[in-house]
This record gives structure tokens, sequence and C-alpha cells, in this order.
């Protein structure tokens, strides 16, 4: 598991979004682009591409990319 | 485990019926263009239909049937069963299956009654009312299936408002010792009970005054307590945690896998997480049926109104091996394989 590789993932989920933008200390809920679809467009893809089901509380429990991707591994 | 097959029981014909009026979630200006754009790409649902004030779920539901019944030539006398199953009632009380029973004119002999369920209900009513005529041996069974959804909504809650759309739809239902069996695997969880609620004007919170004060839960998201509530990502989770393993375990008990089904027709949630349980189960795109982007989520008639929609001409002249699934209010889910063999299936009908 990478961080640079989620990242990826996440640039390429989030269409709007403009490649090497996002970054591991990157507050994902304020990006300007962010709304509820994109959390459950993180659900989505972390289910599909980690086996790790999120919930909304893990996700509000996590500010940065970083945070993020630390409870995914968690998780795993 | 509710995991067992029912025999001698055969699908008929199936219709839906939707109001005519129509509305984009193109015009949904209480959220941005941006966010509207976002919005329809990922959860799929362009247009829904909207019933008007004085129809309702039993209205749909009624065309829906008497167009079944005139394409089917069933004489009424011999319909033994009629099975209602919506959260959109005509009344608290009395059922709305009895009215149904005098308005559609069946006799006096047909046993008819209500299931409450939502987004499940069409897989739950299929197995209430084929368990009943296959263990009793009744001949001829209506189970009539939809909701009014929209009547709970509030236009100001962009978390509930753009998802619903209503139908009401009819399944004509057979005992035939030639058919073949029907395989289901029904689940529920009260414990997320919260995630999908209308919380007041039941016996547990009555209506008071409070039940009508409009709260602003968080920005673009603003209802009352006798709208509809739903955690979207409460849902999306119990979603992609409970329906695969619930479609897997069904294959286990009946010894199939996905090629042993033409279509599969999931209860039109939302495009993103329907796709979701379409990858886990690797199921390939073209076998999965789709009416979200015309009809929104339309509670427990949205598997029949997709097979009205989707493969009108395949259920009419082909024999069709599917596999439905049920998942959303209560909550609830569950699953059923079935068989269809050149079954009536009139054009959806509009009122």
């Amino acid at each position: 598991m990478d961080i640079n590789n989620f990242i990826k993932e996440l640039e390429e989920e989030f269409e709007e979004v403009e490649a090497n933008s996002l970054k591991p200390e990157t507050s994902f809920r304020d990006l300007p682009e962010w709304s509820s679809m994109h959390a459950l467009i993180v659900i989505a893809l972390v289910d599909i591409q980690y086996d790790v089901l999120l919930t909304g509380n893990d996700l509000r429990s996590c500010e940065t990319i970083s945070d993020l991707f630390t409870l995914i591994k968690k998780k795993r | 485990m509710a995991l067992f097959s029912i025999k001698n029981i055969r699908i008929s014909g199936v219709a839906a019926c939707v109001p005519k009026h129509e509305e984009s979630n193109y015009d949904y200006n209480w959220i941005s263009e941006t966010e509207r754009k976002m919005l329809v790409k990922t959860i799929g649902i362009e247009k829904r239909r909207i019933a008007s004030e004085k129809t309702t779920t039993a209205d749909m539901c009624y065309e829906a049937a008497v167009k079944l019944l005139e394409e089917l030539n069933w004489n009424k006398n011999d319909i033994e069963a009629l099975v209602f199953v919506s959260q959109s009632p005509d009344y608290f009380l009395p059922a709305s299956s009895v009215l149904l029973q005098d308005r559609l004119k069946l006799p006096k002999t047909t046993l008819a009654f209500d299931v409450n369920l939502g987004c499940s209900g069409y897989a739950y009513g299929l197995s209430v009312i084929s368990g009943l005529m296959s263990s009793t041996g009744l001949k001829k069974g209506l189970l009539l299936a939809g909701d009014k959804s929209t009547s709970s909504l509030n236009p100001k809650d962009k978390s509930s408002y753009p998802l619903f759309g209503d139908a009401g739809t009819a399944t004509a239902i057979e005992y035939d010792t030639y058919s073949s069996k029907m395989d289901f695997n029904l689940q529920s969880d009260g414990s997320g009970h919260q995630a999908i609620i209308i919380p007041h004007g039941g016996m547990r919170n009555p209506v008071t005054e409070e039940s009508y004060q409009e709260e602003e839960i968080e920005k673009g998201i603003v209802r009352h307590k006798r709208n509809l509530a739903l955690d979207g990502l409460e849902v999306f989770n119990f979603s992609l945690r409970e329906v695969a393993p619930n479609i897997k375990k069904l294959y286990e008990y009946n010894s199939t896998s996905n090629d042993d089904y033409d279509y599969f027709l999931f209860h039109q949630a939302n495009l993103l997480m329907n796709e979701s349980i379409r990858k886990k189960l690797k199921i390939e795109p073209e076998k999965v049926l789709y009416t979200l982007k015309n009809f929104g989520n339309t509670s427990s008639a949205s598997i029949p109104l997709t097979m009205v929609s989707e493969i009108n001409t395949q259920l009419k002249t082909e024999p069709l091996s599917l596999l439905l699934c049920g998942f959303g209010v209560g909550l609830s889910w569950g699953s059923v394989a079935l068989k269809t063999n050149k079954i009536a299936c009139p054009q959806i009908i509009e009122i």
C-alpha cells in the first residue's frame, strides 16, 4: 500500500481535481470541489480497491488524506 | 437463515404505472449547477416522475393491475389472493389491499392484506404471496407494489429530494406444478432503522406542532420530522456491506453463479452504489439493468418497473433466468432467483 498510489486513485475518481494537486496533508473536505457525492466516491473507491468499508463516522474522523490512508491501513 | 425455495409458483405477468408529470434534476435549483452536475453524474438520476396530490400508490397499482388482468384475460373471480406492498398506503387503516379488492372488482372470496416494506419490498412480497399460494394451492394471485415517496420529501433537502420518483406495479402469480422453483435469501437489521426514517406521525412519535418545524441539518439539507430523512453515507455503507454477500450466499444455496442468469435487477438506489455492487460481484455490465436515469428510486416498484421498461420484449418472447435484489429502508434486504417463461408485459402506463 502506497499513499502516492492512493492519491493518484483519488485524483482519477475526482474528475474535477487536477492531477498532482492532492498531497498527503490536503484536508479533503476543504477542497472547493468537495461535496457529499465525493464522500460516496471515496467509500466506493476504498471498498473496491482496498476491501475496506468506511463508515460515515470513519470519514468524519479524518482530516487529511494521510489520516484517511492510515485508517484504511489499520482497518485492512 | 431465511434461505429457502418455493415450488409450483410462476410469474405470469408484470405491469407498471407511473405519473405523467416529470421533473428533471438538471432543474433542481436548490443546489448550484456544479453540484447538480456532480449529483446527476454520481447517482445517475436525471428525471423522476411525481404523482399529483390526489394520486396515491394504490391508484397507480390499480391502473397497472387493470391493464395486466386485461392482457392476461384472467377471470377476476379466479383471483384468490391480493398482497399490497407499500409504505404509502391510502389510509392508516383500513389496509389499501382491501380497498383494492373492491376497486378491482375481485370477489369477496379473495384474501387481501398489506406488507409494510420499501426498497426490499418486491423480493419480500414475492416470497409472501408465493409461499402462501404454494403451501395452500391457491391458484391465482396479485402482488401490487409501489410507493408515492415524493409526498414525504422536502424540496429543500438535497440528500433525499433528487433521489425518489413515484410508481405502482402489478405482478400476476399462478400456481403451476410445471414451474421452476424460486430461491430466496431474505435478511433484516433493525439496528439501522435510523438510516432511512420518517420520524414523526406513527405511534412512537405522534404528530405535534414540532413535527412540522423545519430544521437546517446542514447546508442544503432542510427538513421537518414528517419528512423522509435519509443518511446517505450509512445507506451506502450498508448496501456495500450486505448486498454482495447476500447474493453470494444465495449462489451457494442454489448452486448457481453469475453465468446462470440472463439479467440482474437490483433495486434502483443510485448509480455509484449499484455499480459498486456489480463490480464486487464481477457481473458483466450489460446484464445489469437500470431505470435510474429516467425514474429515480421508486422504492418497491423499482424492480418490476425496470423489468417492464428494460426487458419488455425479452420477457414476452423468451424464457429468462433472473436475479432480483432489493435493499434499503428497515434496514431490510433480500434476493430472489427465478425463471420466467414468456409472460405478459404491457408497456408502462402513464396516468
